[in-house]
């Protein structure tokens, strides 16, 4: 147990205990104690007056990484299809794929399964040194056995040193096979990747605790290291028309199912579909006061062809309905302008809206989070700033008032 | 038909606050539940034992003061429960927590086994579908509605991005439950009597056969290396002046980088 409470330092302040994320230590008779909940992330050390927390370093040590994963190279990312076609994720993670294996002087090899060539060209287009597929008509639809077995088979037969997939439906179900199969760890729902050069250790950086607060994980000690990463997150890189690459087509004889899926059923809704794939979204939060709040967002929405967002904290005051809803547990949006009016920005509404590529707040409390992340911050009352933005823009557009 | 529900003691994390100077989380007076997505697991393990029969038993590792979190799941109507607390479970990842159960189901033996799609408090949902992996099992993933349950296989509808999959499997299965697929039951007053008078059974890693090497932080590949509060943008404006000056300083920005 690495981190332990000498007792006898312990005078039971308590002072640790809001220390640690993983709500982990308790009091008993009148002492600090450290149970299974820990993490060993250590927040807890340098809080505690009395030095009484320790570490045991009985941390397992690596010090030759490179030699031991010597013969782990190259940066995979599988690549889903729906209908044979390569989902929109896939193209973001070749974005990523390609920086990280640039930072590591490696290959970028993609896996796909289930679809035609011509997506296989898409792939190297984007950024794609290799392709790996399979046409087999077993991967047409998705099923979580067949796509770990070739998937694990693949990664055991190449060795990369890192593995990312869409935290997707698809991804976040049958990943964890692999990685269960592999014996490796795996990260869910990354919102930022980056490489320590000296380790070629992967950062993977995802929030944690309901989105309170990010956490950055890593997996020393085994290979491949895999994430799912968020959609909508990662930018995609440049799209070469010449570009060149390999297809390989792997074998996958053998490979069965013991789930079947019978149909699938397409069910979506307008306001989803439009708040992801708009340029601008202007959204609301409690600071609005009130549901009639959004009456004015929608009328500087309209104005700019936009879409409207929202707080969890206005959904749950049911000011407008879930669909809206943007963050940790509502959907991710990445426009070119997001405008959150009255929104303290709460690590679980951020993780939502963060890539935004220009973001302007509007917020009464100068203290508020958003504007951390804020391109643009204007202190001041909604009430009195939006009618002023609806003005001003009105100008520019030559539109009576 | 022998049915597992897997659940997990977590905090109310909409409860869990951060304190701006520190930039650590404020969880005094933060209480401990079951995670919501595991009520609607409890719930569709007992409908499934009214269907078909059989018995339901409640799984999880945690600390010992978990055991209330079993006899809550008791009260609901589950038969049964079983507590995974070891000190050598310590700083399990999900890798490990995954092992560590399947190595009690496969003590327990099960026809179905069932998991909320994620815990609020680490969202993952891994461990159901890595569970299923090592039972060597099939796992169906976000189920919505159950359609159909016979002795020896099962037919569900399945969440997806854009509707919904029907998908048939072949029992012993692993299921994931979310939100949409039932109501989770309140405690009866005969449930609250059992819960009172259950014993739980409590194994620790010399019960399941659990390999030393597998479980807790030196099973666990994955290590939180720090946590932190997102930081500030470092090319952020703030705007000064009067409300009209604000704005026209914005209107003037967006015109500058071609924005309207």
């Amino acid at each position: 147990m690495p981190v332990i409470v000498n007792i006898d330092k312990c005078i039971g302040c308590e002072e640790c205990l809001s220390s640690c994320p993983f709500d982990a230590i308790v009091i008993k008779e009148g002492k600090a104690f450290i149970n299974e909940y820990c993490q060993m992330c250590m927040a807890c050390l340098s809080v505690c007056p009395e030095g009484a927390i320790i570490e045991t370093g009985e941390v397992p040590q690596i010090t030759d990484y490179r030699s031991q994963f010597a013969d782990y190279k190259g940066v995979w990312i599988f690549a889903e299809q729906r209908g044979g076609k390569v989902v929109s994720v896939a193209y973001e993670l070749l974005g990523i794929g390609r920086r990280l294996a640039d930072e590591l002087n490696t290959e970028l090899s993609s896996v796909l399964f289930g679809s035609p060539e011509s997506e296989a060209q898409e792939l190297i287009r984007w950024g794609a040194d290799k392709v790996y597929m399979s046409m087999e008509q077993i991967f047409e639809r998705f099923n979580d056995e067949p796509y770990s077995k070739l998937l694990s088979t693949l990664i055991r037969e190449h060795r990369p040193e890192i593995v990312l997939a869409g935290a997707t439906p698809v991804g976040r179900s049958f990943i964890p096979r692999v990685a269960a199969r592999l014996r490796t760890g795996l990260t869910a729902d990354c919102t930022s990747l980056e490489i320590d050069k000296d380790t070629r250790n992967l950062l993977q950086i995802r929030p944690a605790f309901g989105g309170n607060i990010m956490a950055t994980i890593l997996c020393p000690n085994n290979r491949p290291q895999m994430a799912t990463v968020r959609p909508r997150v990662m930018k995609r890189g440049p799209y070469d028309e010449g570009r060149k690459g390999e297809i390989i087509l792997v074998n996958a004889d053998g490979i069965s199912s013991r789930t079947r899926v019978l149909d699938t059923i397409k069910e979506t809704s307008d306001i989803t579909v439009n708040l992801q794939e708009v340029d601008i979204v202007v959204s609301g939060g409690r600071g609005l006061g009130n549901p009639k709040g959004f009456r004015l967002l929608e009328e500087l929405a309209g104005l700019l062809n936009g879409a409207i967002g929202a707080s969890r904290a206005a959904v749950d005051e049911g000011w407008i309905p879930y669909s809206h809803q943007v963050g940790q547990t509502g959907k991710t949006v990445c426009p070119k302008i997001y405008i959150a009016c009255g929104i303290s920005g709460a690590v679980q509404h951020l993780v939502g809206m963060q890539s935004s590529d220009i973001i302007i707040a509007i917020n009464k409390n100068h203290e508020a989070p958003i504007f951390n992340v804020a391109t643009y911050g204007i202190v001041g009352d909604v009430y009195e700033i939006i009618p002023l933005l609806i003005k001003k823009i009105k100008e520019v557009k030559g539109i009576d008032n | 038909m022998k049915i597992i529900v897997c659940i997990k003691q977590v905090p109310d994390t909409s409860e869990v606050k951060i304190n701006p100077e520190t930039g650590t989380l404020i969880r005094e007076g933060v209480p401990s539940i079951i995670n919501p997505y595991d009520m609607h697991a409890i719930e569709a393990g007992l409908q499934m034992r009214e269907k078909v029969g059989g018995t339901v038993t409640v799984l999880t590792m945690g600390p010992p003061q978990a055991d209330s979190a079993l006899r809550d799941a008791i009260s609901m109507g589950a038969d049964d429960a079983v507590l995974l607390s070891d000190r050598a479970f310590a700083g399990s990842d999900t890798w490990a927590t995954s092992y560590t159960l399947s190595k009690a189901i496969e003590k327990l033996g099960a026809d179905i086994i069932i998991c909320g799609k994620q815990a609020i408090d680490g969202d993952t949902a891994q461990v159901g579908p890595e569970v299923a992996e090592f039972l060597n099992i099939p796992h169906i993933s976000y189920i919505r509605k159950m359609e159909d349950i016979t002795q020896s296989s099962i037919r569900v509808q399945r969440l997806m991005d854009e509707g919904y999959d029907v998908v048939e499997s072949t029992l012993p299965v692993l299921l994931t439950v979310v939100k949409e697929l039932n109501e989770p039951r309140f405690p009866s007053l005969r449930g609250k009597m059992a819960a009172k008078k259950a014993e739980i059974k409590k194994w620790g890693s010399s019960d399941i056969q659990a390999d030393e090497s597998s479980i807790g932080l030196k099973g666990s590949p994955t290590r939180v290396k720090n946590i932190f509060a997102p930081g500030a943008k470092k090319d952020r404006k703030m705007l000064e002046g009067t409300p009209e000056e604000q704005v026209d300083t914005l209107i003037k920005e967006l015109k500058g980088i071609k924005c309207l």
